[in-house]
């Protein structure tokens, strides 16, 4: 309990900050408070004049941030000014779909990434451990956007993306873990006893990898979200990703840094979780 | 695998060299359009035809592979060093300043790196020259690309904290900057040299996505991201299959990179 609560005011304490360097950003970045009508050049000076007069661009940086924050613990996350619709509610459209494709992709990746990865280990064929890593070796070096186009291109469902996106890096982490455990001594000492090559991995060689795996689960959350912003923006899938990129190219700051604020919270709280698993486990162990 | 890894290496040098010699190459100038041959097919005159702006590919592909291969690099010498800096002297120094360090890092590497680029990205101006935009996108990169690198030197340098050289030039009388300058620092290099081959193609990477999400490097000046973004004429490329090319080219490129480090250097 002590651990967890531990993990909850360290996990609020960097969402604060986060919070803060994004607000920062937002206010110190050039154009704020600007409006794109402002470079019309039919308006008078009168009317220019009129549109730069903003409250928010006035303020110091902290009265600014007490403010965000005061709308921010008020659900008001302000509005986005490219789509002119209340950032809240483009979130609650947005996201349950992210979080479906992403969720996917993770669960997909993970079962074929872990599975060829054990493969590879159980097998022990030099053929077979050179070809799953020649294969997820080209993955991992085409860009996530080139495979957007790809998809689309050959019109493949768009949600199994993600999946080839994060498969290689599961499998080649997962791989090394695994193969590192298994050349471990108390493995070898198994194998000398005769037990089949299943219950070494099942009792030997998985839980001695189980807690880094745990890890790598945390960090593939963080993939996956970053892997959604050109998936999304590319195949057209209306997810966060996509808002993101409509975000950025409109520079939509309040927007983006909420977004950004959004997206690290989910993963530091994915993090989080698997970091608690992990030390449980390990406890546990010892 | 050494034969893997010098193949590997002698192929990235051919294509420096290629696309370092562009201007003597490359039959035309990246945005030099020649007006009555848009869309060719390839052609002795253009190995790989030319773009919808009649603008030889194969110029293209060579000043990209320049500007990605030199500014890569030097974007990952750039976080490198950041790396360095903010991982080697907090793990030597340890206590608060290792420990507020630390969450920064966290804080960075908790924020999904191309959310993360985008966010940045969009604070800065969107319209600018393509120099412009080259230095932009390779410099943030660099400035955001060490979080990663810095919590694997900061366990090196903090694994050096108690280590006998360190001890035996304290007792010599050692201390401070000169201490960590001239003992810690050195003894780091060889994890910042795999960091900084680590980060290479994972910029050449991000370049590319960002380049195709129209948030990289702006026309006319091309690179891998803008050459790659050709892909998108989708209907147009069934009958043109040289437009892979560039793929290809950026597939093997990252791939030999990956190689080029040696696989105690790779990490878990």
């Amino acid at each position: 309990m002590r651990r967890l609560s531990k993990h909850a005011v360290k996990l609020l304490i960097t969402l604060m900050v986060g919070g803060f360097l994004a607000a920062t950003l937002v206010r110190l970045a050039p154009g704020f408070g600007l409006d794109e009508e402002q470079l019309d050049i039919r308006l008078s000076s009168r009317s220019i004049e009129s549109l730069s007069h903003n409250p928010e661009g006035d303020e110091n940086l902290v009265l600014f941030y007490l403010h965000y924050g005061e709308r921010l613990l008020h659900g008001d996350l302000g509005m986005s000014r490219t789509l002119h619709r209340p950032v809240a509610q483009l979130l609650s459209e947005r996201l349950p779909e992210t979080l479906k494709s992403v969720a996917l992709g993770l669960a997909l990746a993970w079962f074929f990434g872990i599975s060829l990865a054990i493969l590879s280990v159980i097998v022990r064929s030099y053929t077979v451990d050179g070809l799953f890593s020649l294969v997820c070796g080209v993955l991992l070096c085409i860009p996530a956007a080139v495979w957007a186009l790809l998809f689309v291109l050959a019109r493949a469902p768009e949600r199994l993306l993600l999946a080839l996106i994060v498969l290689p890096k599961i499998y080649s982490y997962s791989r090394n873990l695994l193969v590192r455990s298994a050349r471990e001594l108390h493995v070898l000492a198994a194998h000398a006893k005769g037990l089949t090559p299943i219950r070494v991995l099942a009792w030997h060689i998985l839980p001695t990898a189980v807690p880094q795996l745990l890890a790598l689960l945390g960090v593939s959350v963080s993939v996956a979200f970053a892997a959604a912003v050109p998936v999304e923006a590319l195949c057209d899938l209306p997810g966060i990703g996509q808002l993101a990129w409509k975000a950025a190219l409109g520079r939509d700051l309040y927007l983006l840094t909420t977004l950004s604020v959004l997206v690290t919270a989910i993963t530091l709280l994915a993090n989080s979780a698997c970091e608690l698993l992990g030390s449980t486990l390990r406890g546990s162990e010892s | 695998m050494n034969w893997l890894r010098t193949v590997a290496i002698a192929f990235l040098l051919l294509v420096a060299a290629a696309s370092l010699s562009a201007n003597f190459v490359a039959p035309a100038h990246y945005a030099y359009q020649f007006r009555s041959e848009t869309d060719a097919q390839p052609s002795y005159r253009h190995p790989l035809g030319t773009d919808d702006l009649g603008r030889d590919r194969f110029s293209r592909v060579l000043y990209g592979t320049r500007v990605s291969l030199l500014l890569a690099p030097a974007a990952a010498w750039l976080s490198s060093l950041l790396a360095l800096l903010i991982g080697g002297v907090s793990g030597f120094v340890g206590g608060r300043l290792e420990k507020i360090v630390m969450a920064a890092t966290d804080l960075f590497l908790s924020l999904p790196w191309l959310f993360l680029l985008l966010t940045v990205r969009a604070m800065l101006p969107l319209n600018v020259s393509p120099m412009v935009s080259v230095v932009i996108t390779f410099a943030l990169l660099g400035c955001l690309g060490w979080a990663g690198a810095a919590r694997v030197i900061c366990a090196d340098a903090r694994g050096m904290r108690q280590a006998d050289f360190v001890l035996l030039a304290r007792a010599s009388g050692s201390s401070g900057l000169r201490l960590l300058w001239r003992h810690v620092l050195p003894n780091l290099r060889p994890i910042v040299l795999a960091q900084f081959w680590i980060s290479i193609p994972v910029f050449i990477l991000t370049e590319a996505n960002l380049g195709m999400l129209g948030l990289g490097v702006t026309e006319p000046l091309p690179s891998w991201g803008s050459l790659l973004r050709e892909l998108q004429s989708y209907p147009a490329i069934s009958g043109q299959p040289w437009l892979f090319v560039p793929l290809i080219l950026f597939v093997v490129v990252v791939g030999s990179f990956h190689f080029v480090l040696r696989t105690e250097e790779l990490p878990a």
